[in-house]
């Protein structure tokens, strides 16, 4: 293999990693309060706001049912107005970031869901106020499966970010694309797809170990 | 039912519930019910009172009403003389650091050691860091868990949880605790321990406690005060040793028949005939209690009896620190036995109901 095709390869890999990164930090950091916000705004709960809810529910439904090939091209114009362009590395993050806020709001609203209303009731009984409740008692008792949350929407950002690549998105599905498919090279689109599942293998288990530290509800230490 | 009780002065009545109703959903929609209907009690000062009715009965509705996690939908609910339902959000807050809470299934923070869950609602107050410590450590030792301040609730069994919670609840220095089904989820040794604790807490910080149960054992174990509640109304109210002793409504005699010693045993039971036939034997229940329970009751019964007596069942136990006995004993069910028995019971001021004949 040419040098010149590993600096392809690492090129590659570093793009997609800085897509990742990038749309993972800021669509989670959008998505979260979005998920709290679903998790919480039901009629009778912390900061009851039902209408507002459904909306919200609404929008992120749509945005998830969406395939986000059609997103990608559909909001075109949008991420012009962010970027100034609609093709490379740089264009591929605005509709990663707003593929990634809705996936991340339902699995947090999911996680938040999840924690037993009895904790809510002994922190009321306490006197917190809903905020207290918010950051003491759902994203504390939350951390395990939000952790959880979190690794699931990196493993769908690096699948999505390949999936920029069919229109010239650059990173790895680039690659694999114009390499791998259109010139017809089966050993770069090996190292394309192998380079892909060791990402999402480290993802996943770094995830898994952290989620596990923080999960104290069994005995095991 | 209430008139017997003595109502106490304003000063003396930690929560009071005037007129209180509350109902679920609108009326005529489905799925609308009424868990409360129009009640009157009062929780005594320092007292521990307890409100038993079975599932359903509208007791946790009832406790959720003094902290403010329900609202009464007629009437009042004062805490200390403050009408819990007229507060807004920030004076109620106030008062629930006022008004500790323990529950059923303990809800600790399993994402919190023993030492953060009973900082928690000091961290909620605003309380800072050294004042905390201070606070939650004397507060592990009560409660006999000082060595565990470092482990989570998963490392615990139900009681200590249950002790965990005692403790978070008693954080903030309440001056009234609200037990939710706080033994339900615990075998009965744990639940002897958590009640004595419970006990302690009454007599040493002066915390009055208003618990809520469906098991008469809690009852008789541990409160100076009971209220009987079924489907939402209060049926019978008073010293929890004159409630045992006279029980007066029906629910009351149902939840007292499930404790040990006051069933007989199941092949009398099955055998027991309502009239007598010659040769039959009397099954007849004594019930005693303050200075005649310390009496040799039996010998002196056999002797002006005068003829067989038969124990089927007894216990001797105490009800709000009196002694109380109750005690089924059968004898010849013939006219010159029974006379010269009921004798005896008149002369001894003993309480007795005959609960049939048996051959």
């Amino acid at each position: 293999m040419s040098p010149d095709l590993l600096l392809l390869i690492a090129k590659a890999t570093f793009d997609t990693l800085r897509m990742v990164a990038i749309a993972g930090l800021i669509g989670s950091l959008i998505g979260l309060p979005i998920g709290i916000f679903l998790a919480t705004s039901g009629r009778g709960e912390l900061f009851p706001a039902p209408n507002i809810n459904r909306v919200v529910g609404l929008i992120v439904n749509a945005t998830r049912s969406t395939p986000f090939i059609i997103l990608v091209v559909a909001i075109i114009p949008f991420t012009r107005l962010v970027t100034g362009t609609s093709i490379g590395t740089k264009a591929a993050i605005v509709p990663l970031t707003i593929a990634t806020i809705p996936f991340f709001a339902r699995l947090v609203e999911a996680a938040i869901r999840d924690i037993d209303k009895g904790l809510i009731e002994a922190a009321r009984a306490m006197g917190a106020t809903p905020t207290q409740i918010v950051f003491k008692v759902l994203l504390a008792e939350a951390r395990p499966a939000l952790t959880l949350a979190l690794t699931m929407t990196i493993v769908s950002l690096i699948g999505y970010s390949a999936m920029v690549g069919a229109v010239g998105g650059g990173g790895l599905g680039d690659l694999g694309i114009r390499y791998g498919y259109q010139r017809f090279r089966p050993d770069v689109m090996l190292i394309v797809v192998v380079v892909l599942i060791v990402l999402v293998q480290l993802v996943q288990s770094a995830g898994d170990r952290l989620a596990r530290r923080f999960d104290k509800r069994s005995r095991k230490n | 039912m209430t008139a017997s009780v003595p109502t106490p002065s304003s000063d003396d009545v930690s929560v009071a519930f005037k007129g209180v109703s509350k109902h679920f959903g609108a009326s005529g929609e489905s799925g609308a019910f009424t868990a409360l209907n129009n009640v009157d009690l009062n929780v005594a000062r320092g007292s521990i009172t307890g409100i038993i009715g079975r599932s359903g009965a509208g007791k946790s509705t009832l406790i959720r009403l003094v902290n403010g996690l329900e609202k009464p939908s007629n009437g009042k609910v004062l805490v200390d003389g403050v009408d819990v339902g007229a507060l807004d959000e920030a004076s109620l807050r106030n008062l629930r650091r006022s008004v500790g809470m323990i529950f059923q299934h303990f809800n600790l923070l399993s994402s919190r050691t023993v030492f953060g869950n009973v900082a928690l609602p000091l961290e909620i107050a605003g309380m800072d860091r050294r004042a905390i410590e201070a606070r939650v450590r004397p507060l592990l030792d009560l409660v006999g868990l000082a060595d565990k301040h470092a482990r989570y609730p998963a490392e615990l069994s139900g009681g200590q949880k249950q002790r965990i919670g005692i403790a978070r609840a008693l954080a903030t220095e309440p001056k009234l605790l609200l037990s939710d089904e706080a033994t339900s989820a615990l075998d009965p040794e744990t639940t002897q321990s958590i009640l004595e604790l419970l006990k302690r807490i009454n007599a040493e910080l002066g915390l009055t406690v208003l618990l809520i149960t469906h098991e008469m054992e809690v009852v008789k174990a541990v409160t100076s005060d009971v209220a009987v509640i079924d489907r939402g109304e209060i049926v019978e109210w008073g010293k929890t040793f004159d409630v045992f002793t006279h029980p007066k409504h029906e629910t009351t005699r149902a939840l007292l028949s499930g404790l040990p010693g006051s069933k007989l045993p199941d092949a009398v039971a099955r055998g027991l005939k309502p009239a007598a036939s010659a040769g039959d034997r009397a099954v007849v229940r004594l019930t005693f209690f303050g200075a005649t329970a310390e009496r040799p009751l039996i010998s002196q019964l056999i002797k002006s009896v005068g003829a067989e007596v038969n124990i089927i069942a007894g216990t001797i136990d105490e009800i709000g620190g009196k002694p109380y006995g109750s005690l089924v004993v059968a004898y010849a069910a013939d006219a010159e036995t029974s006379a010269r028995a009921e004798r005896f019971f008149t002369e001894n001021g003993l309480v007795t109901e005959v609960l049939g004949y048996v051959a």
